[in-house]
């Protein structure tokens, strides 16, 4: 059988697999950076126990495999706090995020600290405060620093994406999975499959290298030459 | 002159490292429009007694005053009193994330909450000051190291300081690099802004010194005009120190 004309009758459903796998991917990048940025800064600048409640969190969501985690948040502490009503595609965007946020965590707090110290004392010696001296010296070149690496976890977040299968969400490989029971072409359908992961991970670093150019800086930091 | 003319005053600065007393009590009164600069062997202190003026390292013991209102223990006006105290460091501490331009107007956005083409007028005077108007839209990668010094001389110009500390300025520069940023800092002195110098450069130190401490064992052991220090027969301490530094560079 061709496989060309299932691919076509399925097209819409595929296009809401890819949007919906994107939709994660996005949500979970977003989430780490909102949570791993501020996550960096506080094992960096915060006070002991603040450094120590984030350094167990980081060991928490890095010491679990994805599928583990995914299965205790949705089955067991979601329903516990009483957010069992969350939709599959919620839960997975949310467990995706907490674990970005624990790897990105460890790349924006490398990139801060390898910012040199001379910065913050000349930025102290003006007379800015030190959360000025953050936010205007050291963020703008720790994002830089951090952007290569960081951009790395786009694809490890878009294949790990794949696991929210197991809780039913309704992305690219639910989708494509439901198509070959439905039709019975597999390896077809299965390469398909990966064409479009393939596909969607090339295009996306391709624009984060874009975007490194974009910022890069004359003599500074490690963006894209 | 009278105490009015005062607008630095440094009482028993004391500080240890680990340990090990740096600085053992060290007290002098700068005057508007002085420059007094500080010599002596690596490690009796000397940057870190400029550090402990704007208390960028607190010192354990001693007070400093800014026209007549205290720095120390100051709390958060910390701020305030840096604004006004300028620093120059020996590896110029640009921010490498921006252009020369955007270097000297970041403090004054930020700090002083000066509109943007205000600001941006003040930078490039400073700029203009130190001879680097035409390399603004240049980063820290693309300056040489004099060019660099200049640029974050232009820097602590720009806040309108009471007093600028600069800490071994040129020691991270070649002769040649050394020259320009000496040519800048004689011409500061010249016009009358207020100087504090660590450095090693004799020359400068006797042609803009009005007066020089020189410091061993974290005390100012000798203090005078760069004539008496050199040529009166009762100080030998720094005419020691020269003599060691000159032989050694001709081993």
């Amino acid at each position: 059988m061709d496989v060309l004309p299932v691919l076509i009758e399925w097209l819409p459903y595929l296009l809401s697999g890819i949007a919906s796998t994107l939709g994660l991917v996005l949500a979970a990048l977003g989430l780490g950076v909102l949570l791993g940025l501020p996550m960096a800064l506080g094992q960096v600048y915060g006070a002991r126990p603040v450094r120590w409640a984030i350094g167990i969190y980081v060991w928490f969501f890095r010491g679990l495999p994805i599928l583990v985690l995914l299965f205790l948040f949705w089955f067991g502490i979601f329903p516990a706090i009483g957010l069992g009503d969350l939709s599959a595609f919620v839960v997975g965007a949310v467990v995706l995020g907490l674990r970005g946020a624990a790897y990105q965590s460890q790349i924006f707090r490398g990139a801060i600290q390898s910012v040199g110290e001379g910065q913050m004392i000349a930025a102290r010696s003006l007379g800015m405060s030190r959360s000025t001296a953050i936010r205007t010296v050291i963020l703008p070149q720790a994002m830089r620093i951090a952007l290569p690496g960081w951009s790395n976890e786009y694809p490890n977040i878009l294949t790990d994406s794949a696991v929210c299968y197991a809780i039913g969400v309704v992305e690219l490989l639910t989708i494509t999975s439901r198509m070959v029971t439905q039709t019975h072409i597999t390896m077809p359908i299965y390469l398909a499959t990966a064409g479009i992961f393939i596909i969607l991970n090339y295009g996306g670093l391709k624009l984060l290298h874009r975007l490194e150019a974009k910022i890069a800086i004359p003599g500074f930091g490690t963006g894209a030459m | 002159m009278n105490d009015n003319d005062i607008v630095l005053k440094v009482e028993d600065i004391h500080k240890s490292f680990g340990g090990v007393e740096v600085l053992r009590g060290v007290s002098f009164d700068v005057r508007r429009g002085e420059t007094k600069v500080f010599i002596g062997p690596s490690g009796t202190g000397k940057s870190t007694l400029l550090r402990c003026i704007n208390q960028l390292t607190i010192p354990d013991r001693g007070r400093v005053w800014l026209d007549g209102e205290e720095v120390t223990n100051s709390g958060a006006r910390i701020n305030y009193f840096r604004q006004k105290i300028g620093m120059v460091f020996q590896n110029f501490f640009l921010f490498d994330h921006l252009t020369a331009l955007k270097n000297v107007e970041l403090a004054l956005l930020k700090v002083k909450g000066m509109g943007r083409a205000e600001a941006r007028e003040k930078a490039l005077t400073e700029l203009r000051q130190v001879g680097m108007e035409e390399w603004a839209d240049h980063y820290p990668a693309e300056l040489s190291g004099g060019q660099a010094q200049r640029v974050s001389i232009a820097r602590a110009l720009a806040m309108d300081p009471d007093v600028i500390l600069f800490d071994e300025p040129t020691s991270a520069l070649d002769p040649e690099l050394t020259r320009e940023v000496l040519e800048v800092m004689k011409k500061l002195a010249r016009e009358g802004m207020t100087m504090l110098v660590v450095t090693h450069e004799m020359g400068f130190a006797c042609s803009v010194a009005n007066e020089i401490l020189f410091m061993e064992n974290g005390v100012v052991a000798e203090q005078g005009s760069p004539d008496l220090l050199l040529n009166d027969p009762r100080f030998t301490r720094m005419k020691d120190f020269i003599g060691r530094i000159d032989s050694r560079m001709h081993d």
